[in-house]
C-alpha cells in the first residue's frame, strides 16, 4: 500500500531509523530459509563429499551401525503413503465441499464445516494416539501385525483432507454465482452442472488443495511414526510396515554421529526439496487462479 | 430412456455426496467420543496441577503444561516484533511488485511447507550445538519461533493491508509522518487481526511435536529456568503411547487437555474474527 | 478512538505478559549461577534407575540438577562425545574403539526373550529363536503353539540390547525379518503386552519390573536357565551386560562425586527396586 515512489515524506532520523528497523526485521525473517538450508547442506556435507550422493541409492540396506545408508525403501515408503492417502483424500475432499454447497441444509453445511475445521485443528500426536490404540488393533485382528502402511494412509487421510476440503470449499464458493443460475435457467440437473461447469471452472482451486495436502503427507512424521511399524523395507503389499524418511529422522537422529547423521540431513534436504516442489507448485497455480479472476 | 438413466446419476451423486459426509463424520466422532470416554474420567483439577510420577503412569501434568507454556511463550516473544516488523514492511513499503518484498515474500511461502521435522534438524544443529543452548526450553522456542514466522506473517500483513487506504490518505493530509501513521492509526486498527495472527500461531506451537523432540527434550520436572530441558504436552502423549506400558490412560487425559486447549483458542481467535468484521461494518 | 487505547492497552500487556513470564524464569537462573547441572543421556534400560539416583542424590547435594534423557546407548557414547551430556548411559562393556572414554559400571542386568502371558509356549531353543528372528518359523502352531502368525519385534540399531542379542544368537540384522522395531524397553513391552502373538527381548530388569506391575508378558528361560534376577546375580544367565555410565575424559569434581554415589551401597536399595543387580568388583 505504497502511496510515493519515495517511501518516506518527513525525513527525520527517526524515521529513516524506523524503516531500516523494518527492512532488518524483515530481512532476517526472509534469511531464515538461507540458515535452514545453509545449516541443512552444513551437516550434510561429510558425506556428500566424502561419500557421495549417489550411495543412498545404490548401498545395500539400511544399516547405519555397518555404514551402509540407503534411502530408497524410506523413499519408497514416503510417496506411496502420501501418494495412497491423496488417492483417498482428494476424492472425499472434494465431494465434502460439494456436500457444503450444494448438498447440505445451510444448518448442517455450517456444522460440518466447523467440524473440518476442528479435525485440521487437532495436532497430530493425537491422530497418531488414535491411530495407534484404535485402528491399529482394529487392522491386527482382520490381518496382522497390524502396524502398516493401511494404518499409515488411512491416519494421514483423515489429516489432509481438510486441507483439501477447505481450499476446494473456498474456490467453489469464489465462482461467480451467475455459472450455476445460468445452468440452473439452462434446466441442467444438479450433477450436471457440478461435473460440467463446478468442477472444471475451478479445477485450479482443486488441484492446489491437492498439492498443499500432498506436501503435508510427505512431511508428517509423528502420526506416521506412531502407526507405521517403522520397518525398513520395501512393502509388498498393504499390510506391511513400512519406515518413512521423516519417521527415519525422527527414530534415529538421536544417537546418530558422523555419516549416519549426515545422512539423515541428507533426507531432510531431499524431504525439503520435494515440498518445496509441491509447495511452489500449488503457489504457481494460485496466481494463475488469481490472474484468470481479475480478467 | 435417457431421463431414467439421469435419475439413476442424480441419486447416485446424491448417494456418494452423503455418502462421504457421513463416512468422515464417523470417524472424527469415534476420535473425539474415544477421546472423551477414556479421558475425562481422569481429569481434574489435581491431574493438571500434579506431578506426574512412575513415569507419567500416575500423577498429573503440571511441569509439562508450564513447560509447554513457557516454550510458547519463547516462542511468541521472539516471533511477534520479527514478525511484526516483517509485516508492516511487507504491506507498508514495499510494492506488490518490489524485488526484495517479492523474495521475502516467496522465502517465507517456502518456509511455510517446509516440514516440521526438517525445523527439529535445524534447531538440532544450529540452536542447540552451534549456539550451544543443549537441549533446553529455549531452543525449544526458538525453533518453534522459525516454524510459526511465516503463518504469522501472513495473517499480520493480511490485517493491515484490510485497512482502508482511506485512512493512510488522510493522515498523510493531515501531515502526520508515516511513522507516526502506523504506529498510531494502522497498528491500532490492525489489532485484532494481529491477535487473531498470534492466537494461531500459538496454537501450531502449542500442537507441535516433532520439531521438538531434539530441540527441547523430554525431562519431566517443573522447570526452573529457560536453560532447563522441558517435555510439551505433545511429546508427553507421545511418549506415554509408545514407551510407557499402562500409559494409555494418562495419555488419553493429556490428549484430551492438549485438544481441549487448542479448541479453546481456535474458537477465541475465530470469536475475535467475528467481533472485527462486525466492528469494522459499523459506521464510525 | 476506542479501538486506539484499547490497542496501546493490549500492546502493553502484552509486553509486561512477556517480560513477566521471561523475568521469572531468567532470573532465578542468572541468581542460582552456584546451581551445578549434569546432564545424563543414553540407554533407555538405565534412564529409570538413574533418574531416582539423580533424585537421591540432589536431596543430598543441595545447589545440583541431574537431568536425564534417554535414547539409546549410541545417544549416550555420542552425545558424552560432542559435548552435549556430562555422563552417558550405555548399558553394555565399552567396546575396543571406544577405549578412550571413562566407563564406570554400577550395575548388571540380562536380556529377556518376552512372550505375552496368553500364549501357551512356555520354552524355546536357542534355534527356535532364531528361526523365528530370521523368519523361517512364522507360525505358533509350527512350534507346538496356537494358529497364529508370529510378530516378531525387533530393537532399533544403535541400541545395545539389540547388539548383544545378536552378538548372542549369531545373527546378523540383515537376515532379520521384522514386523515392528521399537525403541526403549518400555515399547517393546507395550508392544508385547498388546498382541498376544508378539515376541520380543528386553532388558530382564524393566521387564521384571512390569511383569511385577501387572502387566501381562512373561519371561522365557534362556538355555534352560530362567530369566529372572536371581541368575544374573550368580552370574549363570548366558546373555548379561554391565551398565556402565561413560565420561569424555577422567571424572572430576561433581561428576565424579555423582558416579561415586551411583557405585556406592547408597543406592542399591534402588537398584533392587529396579531389578538390577548391585556392581561389586
Amino acid at each position: 500500500m505504497t502511496l510515493f515512489s519515495n517511501i518516506i515524506l518527513s525525513h527525520s532520523k527517526i524515521d529513516f531509523l524506523f524503516l531500516w528497523s523494518l527492512r532488518a526485521l524483515a530481512l532476517s525473517a526472509g534469511g531464515l530459509l538461507l540458515l535452514v538450508i545453509v545449516f541443512l547442506f552444513h551437516e550434510s556435507w561429510p558425506y556428500l563429499t566424502q561419500i557421495g550422493l549417489a550411495n543412498v541409492f545404490t548401498d545395500h540396506g539400511w544399516f547405519p551401525t555397518e555404514q551402509s545408508y540407503q534411502l530408497t525403501p524410506m523413499i519408497s515408503g514416503t510417496i506411496l503413503a502420501a501418494c495412497g492417502s491423496i488417492f483417498l483424500a482428494a476424492p472425499l475432499g472434494i465431494l465434502s465441499a460439494l456436500f457444503c454447497h450444494f448438498y447440505a441444509p445451510p444448518f448442517l453445511s455450517y456444522w460440518y464445516r466447523r467440524m473440518i475445521e476442528l479435525l485440521a485443528g487437532i495436532p497430530s500426536v493425537v491422530f497418531g494416539f488414535w491411530g495407534l490404540v484404535v485402528l491399529v488393533p482394529v487392522i491386527a485382528a482382520w490381518h496382522p501385525p497390524g502396524p502398516s502402511l493401511l494404518a499409515g494412509i488411512l491416519i494421514l487421510t483423515l489429516m489432509i483432507l481438510p486441507t483439501i476440503m477447505l481450499i476446494a470449499h473456498a474456490s467453489i464458493r469464489q465462482l461467480p454465482t451467475i455459472y450455476i443460475q445460468s445452468a440452473t435457467a439452462l434446466g441442467l440437473s444438479q450433477w450436471a452442472t457440478i461435473w460440467h461447469i463446478v468442477l472444471p471452472t475451478s479445477r485450479i482451486g482443486l488441484l492446489t488443495g491437492i498439492f498443499l495436502g500432498l506436501a503435508r503427507a510427505l512431511g508428517e512424521t509423528m502420526a506416521i511414526l506412531m502407526v507405521c511399524g517403522n520397518v525398513v523395507q520395501h512393502p509388498s503389499h498393504i499390510f506391511d510396515p513400512i519406515r518413512t524418511l521423516t519417521a527415519n529422522i525422527a527414530l534415529e537422529m538421536a544417537y546418530a554421529v558422523d555419516h549416519h547423521r549426515s545422512v539423515l540431513f541428507i533426507s531432510g534436504l531431499l524431504l525439503m526439496g520435494l515440498v518445496i516442489a509441491f509447495v511452489s507448485l500449488a503457489e504457481i497455480l494460485r496466481y494463475k487462479t488469481t490472474y484468470a479472476l481479475t480478467q | 430412456m435417457r431421463l431414467l438413466s439421469k435419475t439413476i446419476r442424480e441419486t447416485g451423486a446424491t448417494l456418494l455426496v452423503w455418502g462421504t459426509a457421513t463416512s468422515i463424520t464417523i470417524p472424527f466422532l469415534w476420535l473425539i467420543g474415544d477421546l472423551l470416554w477414556h479421558g475425562w474420567p481422569q481429569l481434574s483439577l489435581n491431574f493438571v496441577l500434579a506431578l506426574p510420577h512412575n513415569a507419567g503412569r500416575e500423577g498429573g501434568i503440571g511441569p509439562i503444561l508450564v513447560s509447554t507454556g513457557l516454550i510458547v511463550s519463547v516462542c511468541m516473544v521472539v516471533a511477534l516484533p520479527i514478525g511484526l516488523g516483517t509485516a508492516l514492511f511487507l504491506s507498508e513499503y514495499t510494492r506488490n511488485n518490489h524485488m526484495y518484498g517479492r523474495l521475502i515474500r516467496g522465502s517465507l511461502d517456502v518456509l511455510a511447507g517446509v516440514p516440521s521435522i526438517v525445523f527439529g534438524l535445524f534447531g538440532n544443529a544450529f540452536f542447540c550445538q552451534t549456539l550451544g543452548l543443549g537441549f533446553s526450553i529455549l531452543s525449544g522456542g526458538l525453533t518453534l519461533a522459525c516454524m510459526v514466522l511465516p503463518i504469522l506473517i501472513r495473517t499480520v500483513e493480511e490485517s493491515f493491508r484490510a485497512i482502508s487506504q482511506d485512512q493512510r490518505l488522510s493522515a498523510a493530509a493531515l501531515g502526520i509522518s508515516k511513522r507516526a501513521t502506523i504506529l498510531l492509526i494502522l497498528f491500532p486498527a490492525a489489532i485484532p487481526g494481529l491477535l487473531v495472527g498470534c492466537i494461531l500461531g500459538l496454537g501450531r506451537a502449542m500442537a507441535e511435536t516433532a520439531a521438538l523432540i531434539f530441540t527441547s527434550g523430554y525431562v519431566d520436572r517443573m522447570p526452573e529456568s529457560l536453560m532447563d530441558s522441558g517435555r510439551a504436552l505433545s511429546i508427553h502423549i507421545y511418549d506415554l503411547a509408545m514407551n510407557v506400558a499402562g500409559g494409555n490412560p494418562n495419555a488419553y487425559t493429556t490428549a484430551l487437555v492438549l485438544v481441549g486447549l487448542l479448541l479453546t483458542i481456535n474458537l477465541f481467535a475465530s470469536w475475535i474474527a467475528d467481533k472485527w468484521t462486525t466492528l469494522n461494518q459499523l459506521p464510525t | 478512538m476506542r479501538s486506539f487505547t484499547h490497542g496501546i492497552l493490549l500492546s502493553r500487556l502484552l509486553l509486561i505478559w512477556a517480560f513477566l513470564v521471561l523475568g521469572i524464569y531468567v532470573l532465578p537462573s542468572t541468581a542460582n549461577a552456584t546451581t551445578q547441572k549434569l546432564v545424563l543421556s543414553g540407554s533407555s534400560t538405565m534412564a529409570p534407575l538413574l533418574l531416582e539416583i539423580g533424585k537421591r542424590f540432589e536431596a543430598t547435594h543441595p545447589e545440583t540438577r541431574i537431568d536425564v534423557q534417554t535414547g539409546g546407548s549410541s545417544r549416550g557414547i555420542a552425545d558424552t562425545i560432542n559435548g552435549l551430556a556430562d555422563i552417558g548411559m550405555v548399558s553394555r562393556a565399552l567396546n575396543p574403539q571406544e577405549q578412550h572414554l571413562h566407563g564406570s559400571a554400577v550395575a548388571h542386568d540380562g536380556i529377556g526373550i518376552i512372550l505375552h502371558a496368553s500364549n501357551p509356549i512356555q520354552e524355546l531353543t536357542n534355534t527356535q529363536i532364531q528361526s523365528i528372528y530370521t523368519g523361517r518359523i512364522n507360525n505358533w502352531q509350527q512350534i507346538g503353539g496356537r494358529e497364529a502368525t508370529i510378530t516378531v519385534v525387533n530393537k532399533a540399531q544403535g541400541r545395545s540390547t539389540l547388539d548383544l542379542f545378536l552378538h548372542y544368537f549369531q545373527l546378523s540384522n540383515r537376515d532379520i525379518r521384522a514386523h515392528v522395531i521399537i525403541g526403549d524397553n518400555e515399547q517393546g513391552i507395550k508392544t508385547v503386552s498388546g498382541n498376544p502373538h508378539a515376541i520380543g527381548y528386553v532388558s530382564i530388569g524393566t521387564a521384571q519390573y512390569d511383569a511385577s506391575h501387572g502387566l501381562p508378558i512373561r519371561l522365557l528361560p534362556l538355555h534352560k536357565v530362567p530369566a529372572s534376577i536371581e541368575s544374573v546375580r550368580t552370574g549363570n544367565f548366558p546373555l548379561s551386560r554391565p551398565l556402565t555410565l561413560v565420561t569424555k575424559s577422567q571424572p572430576t569434581e561433581l561428576t565424579k562425586t555423582f558416579i561415586d554415589f551411583a557405585q556406592s551401597a547408597e543406592v542399591h536399595d534402588l537398584i533392587f527396586k529396579h531389578y538390577f543387580v548391585p556392581f561389586q568388583d
